[in-house]
């Protein structure tokens, strides 16, 4: 926190913010300054500082989502000066650092936009299409019994390397809110691989596949253009193979599926 | 609607139509710079113009010729399609954007490109095809229509020289993206041959878009 590093010194910023009461009615920016913030501090530190200064003053904190603030849970989502999570790559916002940025700096901070996600509040956003695309297929059917052997079914290490970077996706939102088309199919190719390329997954491949695009399709996301917008803001480096395997396992269920409708 | 009908008109099907017919008009385009380098061979057009007797008048090409009408039409009408979709994806724009930041120019720009593309085929059309078709036309010394002599005045226009080298540099820029954007559609990413896709791409782009640009260049300083 504050104080921890004799080097730094303390900033004084402005910040642009979006302020909008619900889902209904439309926003606005709106400029606060903050100051004394430490180098030090992440960035929803920082808001933490001001969401004081707001309550002091008697006014409406802003309403951010946040969980982990270690960069793992996915909840936290910033459309930081005209990038996802912010200006540092392979980051999330929560651990975005406040010595990114220079003293008397403005910051423009938006939700997350694209017509499938709606802003509850402020910033903060709901990302449940994700959630319903994921419920389309994104799991593996396991039988009730006995716990298998662990080492009954051989994975080469290259696959389960894949799998696992696949499965390292956090479910953020970056990839749609940085995609020009406000696509999700960076998220939905991660999912869909990380299955496909175990053995377990294999089972149900071809109605995964079908199911979640299909979900994907009727939530009002975009199409991928291959622009790559998606996989350079990631912030768990999610990449753009698994949208060329997700292109191939959507072609090879339509040919190959019994599912006529 | 059928499942296969449902399946070409899903996010994914929609870009696999134009992933394919765009690598076919990428082949329409080197049989087409191919042919027309006859228009650099030294003589008043003759090569040129037997060419074009044959281009209109062998079946196989006139038949190629509706596939390649087809190929167009479903290209142009898929990614509009798309990109209605697209734009209608996102209907409150961010009041902060960087995309350069994380993406090139021409990717997110492949709809313009595609537009000035586009309205350039219809002035090539109006410049050569009709006039070979419905226009009159005079003879050359081997008494094929000869549509060099139309090649000739049409280049000697500034202004018709300019719009050409101007799509021409807009076709590299939507080719630079588009090659190796078919190939990622399709399914084909893999760490030996994507990169080479893209460098063959960004080649083919130059190369075809250079060749097609120093046409018009040649006859408006150099006839």
């Amino acid at each position: 926190m504050a104080g921890n590093n004799p080097n730094s010194t303390p900033m004084n910023l402005t910040l642009k913010v979006w302020r909008q009461k619900n889902a209904k009615t439309p926003g606005q920016l709106v400029t606060y300054k903050v100051n004394d913030i430490s180098p030090d501090m992440s960035f929803l530190e920082m808001f933490d500082v001001l969401n004081e200064d707001l309550l002091r003053q008697g006014q409406e904190p802003i309403a951010f989502d946040h969980d982990c603030r270690e960069g793992i849970c996915g909840m936290c989502s910033m459309y930081i000066n005209g990038r996802a999570h912010g200006p540092e790559k392979g980051t999330t916002t929560c651990q975005l650092h406040m010595r990114k940025f220079k003293d008397g700096d403005t910051i423009v901070v938006e939700p997350w936009r694209a017509n499938a996600f709606t802003v509850h509040k402020d910033l903060s956003v709901d990302r449940s299409a994700l959630d319903r695309i994921q419920q389309a297929g994104g799991y593996v059917s396991v039988n009730t019994g006995g716990v298998p052997d662990a080492n009954e079914i051989p994975i080469p290490k290259s696959i389960a390397d894949k799998a696992f970077d696949a499965a390292t996706c956090i479910q953020c939102g970056a990839c749609v809110a940085a995609c020009k088309n406000a696509s999700a199919m960076l998220f939905l190719s991660a999912k869909v691989s990380q299955l496909a390329m175990l053995p377990q997954g294999k089972v149900e491949r071809k109605t995964r596949v079908e199911n979640m695009l299909a979900q994907h399709d009727a939530e009002g996301f975009g199409s991928c253009t291959n622009i790559g917008a998606c996989a350079a803001e990631c912030p768990v480096g999610i990449s753009l193979e698994n949208i060329a395997m997700l292109n191939r396992e959507y072609i090879a269920a339509k040919v190959t599926s019994e599912n006529i409708v | 609607m059928s499942w296969f009908t449902k399946a070409l008109s899903s996010t994914i099907g929609r870009k696999l139509l134009v992933a394919i017919t765009g690598l076919f008009l990428c082949s329409f385009l080197v049989v087409h710079l191919i042919g027309n380098l006859q228009l650099f061979s030294n003589d008043e057009g003759v090569a040129f113009n037997a060419y074009t007797y044959f281009m209109t008048h062998n079946p196989l090409i006139r038949a190629m010729e509706i596939i390649l009408l087809i190929g167009f039409v479903l290209h142009i009408y898929e990614a509009w399609s798309l990109t209605r979709r697209n734009q209608s994806a996102r209907s409150v724009q961010y009041a902060v954007n960087r995309p350069e930041e994380n993406s090139a120019w021409s990717s997110r720009n492949m709809g313009l490109l595609g537009t000035v593309i586009f309205i350039f085929l219809l002035v090539h059309l109006y410049n050569f095809y009709f006039k070979l078709k419905f226009g009159e036309i005079g003879l050359d010394t081997a008494g094929n229509k000869n549509l060099y002599a139309i090649t000739v005045e049409a280049f000697s226009h500034w202004w018709y020289v300019a719009l050409y080298v101007i799509s021409m540099v807009a076709l590299a820029l939507h080719l630079i993206h588009g090659f190796q954007s078919a190939f990622q559609t399709l399914g084909l990413n893999h760490k030996k041959y994507t990169p080479a896709i893209k460098a063959f791409g960004y080649f083919f782009s130059i190369v075809v878009c250079a060749g097609f640009a120093a046409m018009p260049l040649y006859f408006f300083f150099l006839y």
